[in-house]
């Protein structure tokens, strides 16, 4: 900081708070983050109920909820995406001005959740969009979609926008306008994944196989 | 209110199917075509209707559906029969434990399993909360789509919350309570969450007047829901409509007094029947049916024996019930709930088979829609009460 932080107390004292742009910029949009309206399962009942009274997201400033993407700041993915329902979801990312964010609740959209074995549920919404925050849960409780506000609110506070050369700063301005939008193929999703947010886990070698070890020696010494 | 076993007077004209106006120009002629959903704030989950608008009146209107589509019965057919347990929980995912109790009955009717006392009291006494909270949170969704924005359904959402302190406390879930097993409940219901239960149903008549003082009676509300998408007695029995908007048209149907499952044969409830059969008597059915749920409640609560919770003989670990079929039904919030399942007697059933009754509730939603400004559309579809994860399944 280029304010000496004795100087900033003594000016504080006479009523002038020395700040950063930066930082009042981050402290509006944190406060202010509005979710697309937008519930898919299970998971968005208990989105509507952190909405309620009890819950009530209003102390985080993210109740307005939008029906349109043209003015939402945050899409919350809350419940299955199917193959039917991605390139929707992947049309309304994309719909978003940015600066954007993602929270994919529930086992569903971070993984496929229960319904993983089926041929129709997406494993993972993360596979096409960039996700920031995934809460588990089958459905998450509504303190979980708070804890992910929360979690979401911090990395709002650590982002910079002032200076271009910062890596956050540069990841946002090199993003692409428009995430490819998947078509629903013969099989599959085509393509099944967007390679650029997205890459299958390697394989770990390391983890011992089990039985090779058995069955190695024995070969050996009929040989 | 009617009771189920009075006669039903003449039954009411059916509404006229919408006519186009008389065309005088070529420009009179566009039919313009719009696309609600699947991300809109009022299909209720990802629904589509395909909608074909004469000015603003609507003249055809198509359900796309498949966008929730979980693979719900083909996992059924791999999994055992307790792994289907919890994904009926997420079939209709506001009544839970009502989808709960539908599979249980069809696989205890299956397997000729009996069900102890008091598991049939605590299964009546979660179901019949699952209904209070179902039909409450309806009436907000509703109210919302009329444009009562936010504050009716918050109000039932602060209701709903109270109810489901207590399925956490006795099930460990909010939600998926995963609570009904073949022959009986998981756990027993402690007299502290009894005492609980006491006193939501002592303090719910006061919240359901104070929500029908301001609800009821507003004027906007009747303007719009009256005489709006009104369904005929004929035609409900014709496409199977079933729960409160079957009986919101006439129709004397509740599979809790026509089965009589479970213990419902003990109870003094009446069902509400409806006159006119139209939105209004929709959201009024619900409104009415809270209160016969109540009483339920109320009586189960008094004659609760002690005893087991759990049917000794039933096998949980490697449960094959013998060669057959069955269909077994309930009434769920939203209608006729039935299972229909197919055992060859392996540990995974051969064919399972939901008939969900938002999905038939659904299909009649062109017929109430036709004639009718595409804004009533919204209202009508509103008071279907359809899930999502039921109806895609």
């Amino acid at each position: 900081m280029a304010v000496d932080e004795g100087l900033k107390r003594e000016l504080a004292r006479t009523g002038v708070v020395t700040t950063t742009f930066e930082a009042i910029y981050n402290w509006g949009r944190r406060s202010s983050i509005w979710p697309l309206q937008f519930g898919l399962a299970c998971c968005a009942i208990e989105m509507m109920a952190t909405g309620g009274a009890r819950f009530d997201l209003a102390r985080f400033g993210a109740e307005v909820f939008r029906g349109s993407p043209r003015q939402a700041d945050l899409m919350i993915v809350a419940g299955t995406v199917t193959k039917k329902m991605a390139p929707q979801v992947v049309r309304l990312w994309n719909q978003m001005p940015e600066p954007k964010y993602c929270i994919a609740m529930g086992a569903c959209a971070i993984a496929g959740g229960p319904f993983k074995e089926g041929y129709n549920v997406l494993k993972g919404i993360d596979r096409f969009i960039p996700v920031d925050v995934h809460i588990p849960g089958c459905p998450p409780r509504p303190e979980a979609l708070l804890h992910a506000i929360i979690t979401l609110q911090e990395k709002i506070d650590h982002q910079h926008f002032t200076r271009l050369s910062h890596p956050i700063a540069r990841e946002i301005d090199e993003r692409p306008a428009e995430y490819p939008i998947p078509r629903l193929g013969k099989h599959d999703l085509e393509p099944p994944a967007n390679p650029v947010v997205w890459q299958p886990p390697e394989p770990v070698r390391s983890l011992p196989i089990v039985g090779q070890g058995a069955l190695a020696p024995a070969k050996e010494g009929k040989a | 209110m009617r009771d189920v076993d009075e006669p039903v007077g003449a039954a009411p004209e059916p509404e006229p199917r919408y006519k186009l106006t008389p065309v005088e120009s070529a420009f009179d002629q566009q039919q313009l075509e719009v696309s609600i959903g699947p991300q809109h704030p009022s299909t209720h989950g990802v629904f589509r209707m395909d909608v074909t608008l004469d000015g603003e009146v609507v003249t055809k209107l198509k359900p796309v559906m498949g966008y929730l589509h979980r693979n719900h019965e083909q996992i059924a057919e791999r999994t055992t029969y307790l792994g289907t347990m919890p994904f009926t929980d997420r079939l209709d995912y506001f009544g839970s434990l009502a989808n709960n109790w539908g599979y249980a009955l069809t696989v205890e009717k299956l397997a000729g399993i009996t069900v102890p006392e008091r598991a049939e009291y605590l299964r009546v006494i979660m179901c019949e909360l699952t209904r209070v909270v179902n039909h409450t949170c309806v009436a907000g969704f509703l109210l919302q789509d009329l444009g009562a924005w936010m504050t009716p359904l918050v109000w039932a959402l602060r209701e709903r919350e109270k109810v489901l302190d207590v399925f956490e406390s006795v099930t460990g879930a909010r939600m998926m309570c995963n609570y009904f097993r073949f022959g009986g409940v998981r756990v027993d219901m402690t007299d502290d969450d009894l005492a609980v239960v006491q006193k939501i149903i002592d303090e719910y008549p006061a919240f359901l007047d104070e929500f029908e003082a301001l609800m009821t009676k507003n004027e906007i509300l009747q303007q719009r829901c009256q005489g709006v998408g009104v369904l005929s007695k004929e035609l409900a029995i014709s496409a199977g409509i079933s729960g409160p908007m079957a009986r919101a048209s006439g129709v004397p149907y509740d599979v809790r007094k026509v089965d009589k499952y479970g213990i419902y044969d003990r109870f003094d409830f009446k069902v509400p029947l409806g006159e006119k059969g139209d939105v209004f008597d929709r959201y009024y059915m619900r409104v009415l049916e809270v209160a016969e749920s109540l009483k339920i409640l109320r009586q189960a609560l008094k004659d609760m024996p002690k005893g087991p919770i759990q049917d000794p003989k039933t096998k949980i670990r490697n449960f094959r019930p013998a060669k057959g079929e069955a269909y077994g039904r309930i009434e769920s919030p939203k209608g006729e709930l039935g299972f229909y399942i197919v055992s060859q007697g392996d540990k995974s059933p051969y064919r399972y088979h939901v008939r969900a009754p938002s999905f038939v509730n659904l299909t009649i939603l062109e017929d109430m829609c036709l004639g009718h400004k595409l804004a009533d559309a919204i209202v009508i579809l509103g008071a279907v009460d359809i899930v999502l994860g039921e109806v895609d399944r």
